[in-house]
């Protein structure tokens, strides 16, 4: 639940670094609708995350009072936001494994983690859309934007395989069907992905490299920067409400 | 694109008095990104909202007029231009089609494209808190209105083109110098409480500002404010909110929202331009009712909103003159420094530099993906042609 959480919680975080800086008015507003989504994702699945551990946690207490080893989150959202072609494949690679991911959790035998999932699954289906669609502009425009797209997919596949690793959730919700083993979404992601790069005449990239340790809260040197700044207002005032 | 977002509102708690005073910000439902779910029309507001609404009823009724042939096209010189006088003077709305006396539009394209570009431009000093806001839910509440300026902008730049003028040649004036946007967004944001300042006095002040636009003579802006209207009055009702839970915070917290006033305060007077005395624009424009109202006839009107919902946060405003005068019915103030004013529409506040310089780089980083998208819609094109 806290990585799934803390993958919406960071991207939203990454995503929102675009605000009055995208390549047009209408994507600025897009990245931001994209963010609204993860983030809004990101807050429910914490807040029952708070609930079930008990501990009267709220969603602030674990976003901006956990350290950054307490952080499950792959370590593909972390990433810089690079070029507008690095954000782009980020956005296709995460929104489509989330999207596989959510619509595979409506049948949770966990509730309200089932709600959430449901929810979630028409919002990403819009993000892997959105990404999509700039995939085959950047991809199929000019040689200067596929060259860039091209540059994109060899930095961040390799942060994509952490996606699907299996090890870190327990066997018992696997097998009481709360959650989904991620090993069981590589096969539609990557026929999803496929499917848009060799479309936008990208080529996918080899397997070779792949980092890991996000899930386990071992994150990349860049993750510090990013939540001294998300979280260092909330911690100067402790105990404040705002 | 998503359905709008709604983010949770802040429910309004606490005093009558404070919920009277309350009734002059948001009650709306449901119009935009920042709108909150639980809020109550409230029965009978004389508030500002109340005058959008008329407005947009107004404007509906203008248009199932039938205005005795579309004049365009067919008339000679002058009866065209009685045409013109007939329509503004009868409070209808000129679109598109019409025609329209050369200083009118352009008149209106100067304002039209500052209004735009003050909201684009509007979107860096909020924006620079987002990945610092302090809570989830403000950060939320902080991205959708950043978020709804950049719709601002898109509407706006969409009724300028009507007038025959392109985005792309607004951009290259903004960034030129040539075009100016609203001075109050030169200044920095230095701390969290400026989120709640912006929210408060400046979307506040720009409501005041733009109400009366609602009823405008050209009606694509017209319609377009009586759009942004609605989502600025949630964006001050939202900053007054922070302030208000910052009031009553802890010390740090509520000397920060204190600052925060002070610095804002004047540069928001500042916000309705120079004094009527020395204002060059206005009375063509009153005559074209493209405006309604002075500039010091609308900072008064600011004043007499804004006192009362300061006694309601509890906080200060920096103006020992301040108070009620019971005869006129109005509060009494200090003049801004206008001097100050005219240094920073001249190139000299604080950010003028860096906001430009934001901008530009923006634009100049983004200029390979727009040629991308253009080059992809060519082949798409030439595709489908040679299908
Ligand atoms: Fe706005
Ligand atoms: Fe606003």
């Amino acid at each position: 639940m806290l990585a799934l959480a803390d993958d919406g919680l960071i991207a939203a975080q990454r995503l929102a670094e675009w605000t009055s800086r995208a390549p047009e008015l209408e994507e600025d507003v897009a990245l931001a609708n994209i963010a609204l989504d993860t983030l809004g994702q990101a807050r429910l699945l914490l807040s029952y995350a708070g609930e079930l551990e008990g501990a009267g946690r709220d969603e602030d207490d674990l976003a901006y009072l956990r350290d950054e080893q307490d952080f499950r989150n792959c370590q593909l959202v972390e990433l810089d936001n690079g070029d507008f072609a690095v954000t782009i494949v980020k956005l296709l690679c995460f929104a489509t494994y989330q999207h596989e991911l959510y619509s595979a959790l409506r049948r949770s035998t966990d509730e309200r983690l089932a709600a959430i999932a449901a929810k979630a699954v028409t919002e990403t289906e819009y993000h892997v859309d959105h990404a999509r669609l700039w995939t085959l502009r950047l991809g199929d425009g000019t040689p200067e934007a596929h060259q860039r797209m091209t540059a994109a997919l060899g930095r961040i596949w390799p942060y994509t395989h952490e996606l699907f690793e299996t090890g870190w959730i327990e066997p018992e919700l696997l097998a009481e069907g709360v959650a989904v083993d991620p090993a069981t979404l590589r096969e539609p992601w990557l026929s999803t992905v496929d499917k848009v790069l060799v479309e936008a005449t990208l080529a996918v990239p080899d397997d070779d490299w792949a980092p890991t340790g996000g899930r386990h809260g071992v994150h990349t040197e860049v993750m510090g920067y990013l939540l001294a700044e998300m979280q260092y207002l909330h911690r100067a005032h402790p105990g404040a409400t705002w | 694109m998503a359905a709008a977002h709604r983010v949770a509102a802040i429910a309004v708690s606490g005093s009558p008095g404070r919920r009277d005073v309350l009734q002059n910000l948001a009650a709306v439902t449901g119009c935009c990104n920042t709108g909150g779910m639980e809020r109550q029309e409230v029965p009978g507001a004389s508030g500002l909202l109340s005058e959008v609404a008329a407005a947009e009823a107004e404007l509906r009724a203008a248009a199932d007029r039938d205005r005795g042939g579309d004049g365009a096209g067919v008339a000679a010189g002058d009866e065209l231009a009685a045409y013109f006088d007939e329509v503004v003077g009868a409070d209808q709305k000129i679109e598109p089609r019409d025609w329209m006396p050369e200083a009118y539009r352009k008149g209106l394209v100067r304002q039209i494209a500052q209004h735009a570009h003050s909201e684009i431009i509007g979107m860096q000093p909020e924006g620079n808190w987002l990945s610092r806001a302090p809570s989830l839910a403000r950060k939320a509440i902080l991205l959708a209105k950043v978020q709804d300026e950049a719709g601002h902008g898109l509407y706006l730049y969409a009724a300028a083109e009507t007038l025959g003028v392109s985005r792309a040649e607004l951009f290259d004036k903004l960034l030129s110098g040539r075009q100016k946007y609203s001075s109050i967004f030169n200044y920095p944001t230095l701390t969290w409480a400026d989120v709640g300042a912006i929210g408060w006095l400046v979307d506040g002040a720009a409501i005041v500002n733009q109400v009366p636009l609602c009823r405008c003579s050209y009606g694509p802006y017209a319609r377009a404010m009586i759009r942004i209207c609605k989502e600025e009055s949630f964006h001050q009702r939202q900053g007054f909110d922070l302030l208000y839970t910052l009031a009553r915070g802890t010390d740090e917290q509520r000397a920060m929202a204190q600052d925060a006033v002070d610095r804002w305060w004047y540069p928001s007077l500042a916000m309705f331009g120079p004094p009527d005395a020395e204002s060059t624009h206005s009375t063509q424009s009153m005559a074209w009712k493209i405006k309604r109202f002075s500039n010091d006839e609308l900072r008064q009107k600011f004043v007499d909103m804004t006192a009362q919902q300061a006694e309601v946060l509890g906080l200060n405003l920096p103006d020992e003159a301040l108070g009620y005068d019971q005869p006129s019915g109005h509060w009494r103030y200090t003049q801004p420094d206008f001097g100050e004013l005219m240094r920073v529409i001249s190139g000299d506040g604080p950010c003028n530099r860096q906001r430009i310089e934001h901008r530009r780089r923006a634009h100049d980083d983004g200029a390979w993906v727009r040629d991308s998208a253009a080059a992809y819609a060519a082949k798409q094109r030439t595709r489908k042609a040679a299908a």
